[in-house]
């Protein structure tokens, strides 16, 4: 909110002198700051970046246990056929809740959790441009998650309409649990999530780069979030009307969805794809913008063609919004809406395309090493192209037409979410881990890992494949013997179990990896264990609070990899300098940093009230209504940057909060103004 | 530096920020891009305004395609029976006028004139509240004639769209009386104009959207 960022340097003065209790902070403020940067609390109440980022991958690899158990026992129903495991209702709330929980709780939040972590490092910033509600963003999506998956026990059955939930099939007569209620308020609660994370990911980016770092400087990683952070942007509006239009229908008996009265559900299906298909492109492009990072890094070259890989990503973007139709060739919106939306479904295939070439040529010609995320890249580039060529041939209406709901369908956004996408994000974890934790996974582990995900995933959905031209159905809880899908059904089964073993060596590993830094024997991986070439890696492993000692000036593409490495007359490539030696230590503790808060996770805490309380008693609505008020409040009136110190820096406090600098700038006492001058370098 | 050397020469450990290119001289490096050196020459909140306010166009372009798909669809009373051209004109006009006094609010903290503020951002909470007093006395006497939230799709959507728009000009009332309350207790001062511009964007947004929604759902037949 507007009104509050900025405390003036004066008032912070005034506190610094004068007793506390009267000063105007505390009179707003009902607690008094957080202090302090370790135990659990610190964790709660932190607007640090790096922990948010951590918190928001933890929190997702949860609900990834969450969706994936669902996935195992929908698994386990479809292994033979006309099996009862599960009731045909529990089916339908096993792949809606499974569906729903991996995308807006697993891959979504994983995104962000590496977008939260890497931009402000990558771009040479102290922290987000409002640290405040990155924490809030952050509460926001968990809070929003726990409730949505509360209706397995609050809502007398789980959300049932299937994760695009078409009208009218989620109306009160066709879906009477309080399931589709969760599910409506659930997404409205991360969608604000999302919302306020795209706000303060675009104006750190455009704002916060450190200098020299122009647009066609930046790291690739940090384009493609800047690009996901715009479709976050204009996306979810869309769905928060959709979900808006559900809720009424379904708590205030309006008409929206309503056939009888006249009402249109191909409404609900345009909203929803306008919002869900850029989605599509939120969720893969932070994967394009990771193994655009790690192939370069292990291939030993720049990437090829920086500015096509760039242009390409902003390109999905734009076209991103001129394909949502070819969700709904089936559902009669007439032969002109069909050909155009195939012809520009084929056409955003181009870019995407462009990216897959710039990648291999990356590769081709280097030297390659296979280390466990560059595994897990070439399993990105090949498993996303995969799905790619069977999404262009939904393009093609006419099979598409043979294909949807079918398995082959199934088949197809697998490969590019878990194939695409999970494979670069889990790349990334093994590739950033060291930056964020400090220590190394186990590259044996890792290969171990790489390789039962890479099987158990074609073993999975490689057969759904021939499934869906075989005619098979999605979402039907059975199939009859003698099909013919029985073979291919118990291969894919025993596939998602090989899926599942491959992430038990994945938490061993990190468990393991956590183990082996505690040895005496152990020795840190420095600051630079892969030999990077952008600049998070010239700053301390893990990353200090602070991030950058100094803030670096940039002046080249690959900035960290030009001060290791330079070029002779006779055009070699000679190394210059150690990591070491151009990295910084971490080790200056005068910065001053945001301070901790209270309010956003209380301000969140009030959202799974309002949704139960809609659902259930409008008492607890107001009661949460009220809770959100004072937190707003709350949040609005104490300033950004809390005089006493969160983070046990000692300068004169002066105002290097991200808010905004006007405020140091603005009346300066001759003290501070001193201290002021010692940070200048 | 000699010729056969690499051309560039490695930081020290100590001072690893490498050398400052000429046009950097003499900036602060250490504050930058929190504020002075932004590379959009807005500050970050400002900016993050200007993004939200780029966000809520897709959220009433969403409601505003809703009404139009909605309004003709339905059976029963439909916009010609119940509209009141003229009373809503004038609910209109009292709107965009507020934006005038915001102008004024502005204008008047950026010269520091903290009297002039004050008149002026209660003028404008005035003006505003007269607008949602209008749409609540229409509300009424629309549900008098017997068109309620669920009577049918026409209804449905109007009472969406203008209630997501009464919704935010009621935000946009508690932000200004907010700031009213902050500058009498003196926390708002000169150089906080800022503050007061960004809610200054808001509130002249909700007035744009309000023609529109004006235009598109009361006057285009």
């Amino acid at each position: 909110m507007a009104i509050v960022e900025r405390p003036t340097t004066s008032e912070a003065l005034e506190l610094e002198a004068g007793p506390r209790h009267a000063s105007p902070d505390d009179a707003l403020g009902v607690f008094r700051r957080p202090q302090g940067d370790t135990g659990w609390r610190s964790w709660l109440f932190t607007v640090d970046h790096k922990r948010i980022g951590i918190m928001y991958g933890a929190a997702a690899l949860f609900f990834f246990l969450v969706g994936g158990i669902e996935a195992l026992i929908i698994r386990t129903q479809l292994a033979a056929p006309e099996q009862e495991i599960v009731s045909a209702d529990l089916y339908n709330q096993l792949f809606t809740m499974h569906g729903v929980t991996m995308i807006f709780l697993v891959v979504m939040p994983i995104g962000a959790a590496f977008a939260n972590f890497l931009v402000p490092l990558q771009i040479g910033a102290r922290d987000v441009a409002f640290p405040r509600l990155n924490a809030f963003s952050f509460w926001c999506f968990l809070f929003g998650g726990l409730f949505f998956n509360s209706s397995w026990f609050l809502g007398g059955g789980a959300a049932d309409g299937g994760w695009f939930a078409y009208a009218p099939n989620t109306s009160v007569i066709f879906s009477p649990s309080h399931g589709m209620d969760f599910y409506a308020i659930g997404l409205q609660i991360t969608g604000i999530a999302s919302l306020v994370g795209a706000i303060n990911l675009i104006a750190t980016i455009l704002n916060m780069r450190a200098p020299g770092m122009t647009l066609m400087k930046m790291p690739v990683f940090t384009w493609m979030s800047l690009v996901t952070q715009f479709l976050l942007l204009f996306a979810m509006p869309v769905i928060s009307v959709a979900l808006f239009l559900l809720t009424f229908d379904r708590l205030f008996d309006a008409n929206f969805f309503d056939v009888s009265a006249g009402a249109d559900p191909l409404l609900w299906e345009h909203l929803f794809w306008i919002f869900g298909h850029p989605e599509v492109y939120i969720m893969i492009l932070p994967a394009f913008g990771i193994v655009s990072e790690t192939i370069p890094v292990f291939s030993r070259k720049p990437i090829f063609g920086y500015e096509f890989i760039v242009f390409s990503g902003a390109a999905i973007g734009f076209m991103g919004w001129g394909v949502w139709a070819h969700h709904m060739f089936a559902s009669g919106i007439g032969p002109i809406s069909v050909a155009a939306f195939a012809v520009s479904t084929m056409f955003i295939a181009v870019p995407t395309g462009v990216k897959i070439l710039n990648w291999m040529a990356t590769m081709w010609g280097g030297k390659l090493t296979f280390t466990t995320p560059m595994l897990f890249s070439i399993g990105l580039v090949t498993m996303f192209t995969i799905g790619g060529l069977s999404g262009v041939s939904h393009a093609v209406a006419p099979a598409d037409t043979q294909q949807t709901d079918t398995y082959y369908i199934v088949a197809h956004f697998h490969y590019v979410l878990f194939g695409g996408a999970l494979f670069g994000f889990v790349g990334g974890f093994y590739y950033w881990w060291p930056k964020a934790f400090g220590h190394m996974l186990r590259e044996g582990l890792g290969k171990a890992h790489f390789w039962t995900m890479l099987l158990g995933f074609n073993l999975t959905f490689g057969p759904m494949h021939v499934l869906g031209l075989q005619g098979m159905p999605r979402r039907t809880h059975s199939y009859f013997d003698g099909y013919g899908f029985n073979v291919w059904n118990l291969v894919s089964t025993i596939g998602a179990f090989m899926i599942a073993l491959s992430f038990l060596i994945f938490f061993w590993n990190i468990f393991v990896s956590r183990r082996d830094a505690r040895k005496p024997e152990w020795v840190a991986p420095g600051p630079d264990p892969w030999d990077a070439r952008s600049i998070e890696w010239m700053t301390a492993s893990p990353a200090p609070t602070h991030n950058f000692d100094h803030v670096p000036v940039v002046t080249h593409r690959d900035e960290f990899w030009y001060r290791k490495y330079g070029e002779t007359d006779d055009h070699r490539i000679v190394r210059i300098a150690a990591a070491e030696d151009v990295a910084q230590t971490g080790h200056r503790r005068d910065v001053h940093l945001p301070a901790p808060s209270y309010w956003p996770i209380l301000l969140c805490a009030s959202f799974p009230l309002i949704g139960w309380g809609l659902i259930f008693n409008l008492g607890i609505a107001f009661a949460g209504g009220a809770l959100a008020l004072l937190a707003i409040y709350g949040l609005a009136m104490e300033p950004a940057d809390d005089p006493d110190g969160g983070h046990g820096h000692h300068d004169g406090h002066a105002d290097h909060t991200p808010t905004d600098g006007s405020d140091a700038a603005a009346s300066p006492t001759d003290g501070d103004a001193d201290k002021e001058t010692t940070l200048v370098d | 530096m000699t010729d056969n050397a690499p051309t560039r020469v490695a930081a020290t450990p100590t001072e690893a920020t490498g050398p400052a290119p000429d046009h950097l001289d003499g900036v602060d490096l250490e504050s930058w891009g929190l504020g002075t050196n932004n590379a959009t020459g807005l500050s970050n909140n400002k900016l993050g305004m200007w993004l939200f306010l780029g966000s809520d166009c897709l959220l009433f372009g969403a409601l505003i395609s809703t009404y139009l798909l909605m309004r003709h669809r339905g059976t029963g009373i439909g916009p010609e029976d119940v509209f009141d051209i003229p009373f809503t004109s004038v609910s209109s006009f009292v709107l965009l006028m507020s934006s005038m006094s915001m102008v004024f609010a502005v204008s008047a903290i950026a010269r520091g004139d903290d009297q002039k503020l004050r008149l002026w951002l209660l003028v404008t909470s005035l003006l505003g509240g007269t607008f949602i007093a209008g749409q609540v006395y229409e509300f009424t006497s629309f549900y008098r004639e017997g068109l309620g939230y669920t009577t049918n799709l026409f209804s449905s959507a109007f009472y969406s769209l203008t209630g997501f728009h009464g919704v935010h000009v009621t935000v946009g009332i508690i932000m200004l009386m907010s700031l009213f309350v902050l500058s009498l207790t003196g926390r708002l001062k000169q150089d906080r104009a800022e503050t007061v511009e960004i809610v200054g964007l808001y509130w002249h947004f909700v007035d744009i959207v309000w023609v529109l929604i004006f235009t598109i759902v009361y006057l285009i037949p």
